[in-house]
């Protein structure tokens, strides 16, 4: 369409229809071609980047898209935007868009072979973007950890609180558990120390043994679950939920009281060994067996007894065991994730699992969405930008943080992005079949 | 034997004697039927088969087996299936999920397949699927696989109760009250799906109804429940004629 005569329509209407070529076009960008424009645009920052950020009159290459800086320093943001777009927009579009036809045929051979070997290529190429993208400096490589780590505790809390519907409060406490207990092991199997004397193993196994202390704090998560999933058989709603957070108190009274873990002083001597890419296998392990289990028909049996438990036992489904593992599968990953956490930061106490974790956790459970293994990435990468932008307010980023949590309740009563899980094989087929759904939604227009 | 057999069952709720001396048995291919004024107990004894309730006093047995003291969903997977009188429906899954769901105690591919992915859990679900596809063609209800149950029509609504009741393949059919709240089109179509049932299945059905010409239409024997006691039984001529049924009952049903 020309847009010599320019009147308002004929341009409002050019604009509409590149907008719908736009979108035809992405529509057809498989995920191999997204993550491979997101390669070239960490690859252009780890190279240039630095410079171009000098020049634009930066100080460095904004840490998280800039968000860090939308607050502290408000007048550099028309810098960052540019950064943004030269840096990231531009190459990830580009690429996505150029590569799309050749990975389209690429992606549809690699479905003939096994599912795994397309998943893994996906997930090496998922890891090489995130690692170039973090190793620019030691911020990025902690917040990507961190963020790593929130979206397990989500999705781990969104299994009782969104598909079980039962408003528990006590992960803040199975995380404390898993991190003590992790913590623990390590400490005690691979670091001399002088509380539990010489090690139980040579040190030089820790870093490939440590996934048994993740594990080990996991089940030690679970352990304690079964002081909330037992009374869960009889109480449900409110008093459940009392119940659960006795329970979080009952944790972090009890570290706070072992002085033998340091008491309220907390616990350290733990390696660093939660590195960013232990922390990420840990995190696509976790999401991708909470989004098989919530897909299968006995992780739906949650959502049943949920909705409705009388019918659910009426239709044959084990109330008991549903909500046994649940509670327990979900204290698993809160454990895990606060495995990693000790292990990314080396020191644990126990004021660090209080209530405004439990806060932190809940936020991002809510505002993400509920019953949505999706909503929970959403929520939990959401919430941790917003907290970086708002780390210049100090204390008052949980006034603002609370305010909205309240909008989102008020308009959207149950999440951003609720009841939405991922289907592996769409992710991973090639972008054919959506073209003409596209057309033809363009053409029903 | 018969297929379920209930002696001297009764049970209090609190000082309340909701039901008192029930006796009952039926055999497959059998349709009997329960009716009484409201608060009669009649739904308690339901609650009391399905194992929601426990009886203060009395036997029930399924096929020889005391089924006293079992928790709901083992009675439900011995092959007694219900519906409810307020549907119960699960607010948030589709029609399909519904009926897959009811097949839960035919799975056995356990936790490690729900987790990982096993062939097995591949296998299972996909049976559980074609099973529940051939139960909502059955029931007329195809169309709405993939929709979620708040929001559809009340007579598809009480044809997915159906529909899931049966998936759970029960031997008794329990039916609390399957025309309550529907026109007189929707009862029509209600009594054809029953009939349906009972032609297609090879079950006994036990119902209660507040409409006599249901129960009159449907059932080959008859009980009459008032304050947790049977007051009369027989064949629907003989109910029908009974003084203190009418009295209980009829009666002001009929100038209605």
């Amino acid at each position: 369409m020309s847009l010599e005569d320019s009147t308002v329509t004929t341009k409002a209407a050019g604009m509409a229809s590149i907008m719908t070529r736009l979108r035809h076009a992405f529509a057809q960008v498989p995920m191999l071609s997204w993550l491979l424009g997101i390669l070239l645009a960490v690859l252009i920052e780890h190279f240039v980047g630095y410079s171009f950020a000098i020049g634009l009159g930066l100080s460095n290459v904004p840490p998280l898209l800039g968000v860090t800086i939308i607050f502290s320093r408000p007048a550099l943001i028309p810098n960052v935007i540019v950064f943004v777009l030269l840096v990231y927009v531009l190459p990830i579009g580009g690429l996505a868009l150029l590569s799309a036809p050749l990975m389209n045929r690429f992606a549809a051979k690699l479905i003939s072979y096994p599912i795994f070997v397309s998943g893994l290529l996906h997930l090496a190429l998922l890891y090489a973007d995130l690692h170039i993208w973090a190793t620019i400096n030691d911020y990025r490589i902690y917040i990507a950890r961190i963020i790593l780590i929130a979206i397990l505790v989500t999705l781990s809390l969104n299994v009782v609180n969104g598909y079980m519907g039962e408003f528990s409060c006590s992960h803040p406490g199975f995380m404390a558990l898993g991190a003590y207990g992790a913590s623990i092991f390590t400490v005690v199997c691979f670091v001399p120390n002088n509380v539990f004397g010489v090690t139980l193993l040579p040190a030089a196994l820790g870093p490939f043994l440590f996934p048994l202390a993740i594990i080990f704090g996991g089940l030690l998560a679970s352990f304690g679950a079964l002081f909330v999933a037992i009374p869960s058989f009889q109480t449900r709603g409110d008093y459940l939920a009392i119940i659960s957070l006795a329970f979080m108190f009952i944790v972090k009274s009890l570290i706070e009281n072992l002085e033998i873990f340091g008491g309220a002083r907390g616990f350290m001597g733990m390696p660093s060994w939660a590195s960013l890419p232990v922390v990420f296998v840990w995190t696509v392990l976790g999401l991708l067996i909470i989004n098989n289990f919530v897909r299968s028909t006995l992780g739906k049996a949650l959502n049943a007894v949920r909705d409705d438990e009388t019918a659910a036992t009426a239709m044959t489904i084990n109330t008991r065991r549903t909500k046994m593992v649940a509670f327990l599968f979900s204290a698993f990953w809160a454990g895990v994730a606060g495995g990693l956490l000790a292990h990314v930061i080396s020191y644990v106490n126990p004021g660090s699992f209080g209530i405004l974790k439990l806060s932190e956790v809940l936020a991002m459970v809510y505002l993400g969405g509920l019953n949505s293994v999706v909503g929970s990435l959403i929520g939990a990468v959401g919430l941790n930008f917003l907290m970086e932008a708002l780390r210049s307010f100090e204390i008052y980023k949980w006034i603002v943080i609370p305010v909205l949590l309240i909008l989102v309740m008020i308009f959207r009563p149950t999440g951003l992005v609720a009841f939405r899980e991922f289907k592996v094989e769409d992710i991973l087929n090639p972008k054919v079949e959506t073209v003409k759904e596209v057309e033809h939604a363009a053409a029903t227009d | 034997m018969p297929l379920l057999q209930i002696e001297n069952l009764t049970v209090f709720f609190g000082g309340l004697r909701a039901v008192h001396d029930f006796h009952f048995n039926i055999e497959l291919g059998q349709v009997r039927g329960l009716i009484g004024p409201n608060g009669a107990g009649k739904t308690t004894i339901f609650n009391l088969i399905t194992g929601i309730h426990k009886p203060t006093n009395g036997e029930i047995t399924l096929e020889g087996k005391d089924i006293v003291g079992l928790r709901p969903n083992e009675i439900a997977a011995m092959g007694i299936g219900r519906t409810f009188q307020n549907m119960r429906l699960w607010r948030h899954m589709t029609v399909l999920e519904h009926i897959k769901m009811a097949r839960y105690s035919k799975l056995d591919y356990g936790l490690v397949g729900a987790f990982f992915g096993t062939s097995l859990r591949h296998k299972e679900e996909d049976d559980a699927e074609k099973r529940a596809v051939e139960l909502m063609e059955l029931f007329g209800i195809s169309r709405y696989a993939d929709q979620v149950v708040t929001g559809l029509p009340y007579g598809i609504q009480r044809r997915v109760e159906m529909a899931r009741a049966m998936a759970t393949e029960p031997k008794l059919l329990l039916l609390d009250e399957p025309t309550a709240g529907m026109n007189l089109e929707e009862l029509g179509d209600m009594v054809k799906v029953i009939r349906q049932i009972k032609k297609e299945f090879d079950l006994a059905i036990f119902l209660i109804e507040h409409r006599m010409r249901v129960v009159m239409d449907l059932c080959e024997r008859i009980q009459t429940l008032d304050f947790g006691e049977v007051i009369a039984e027989g064949i629907p001529e003989e109910i029908r004629s009974n003084p203190r049924v009418i009295d209980a009952y009829l009666g002001k049903e009929a100038e209605i």
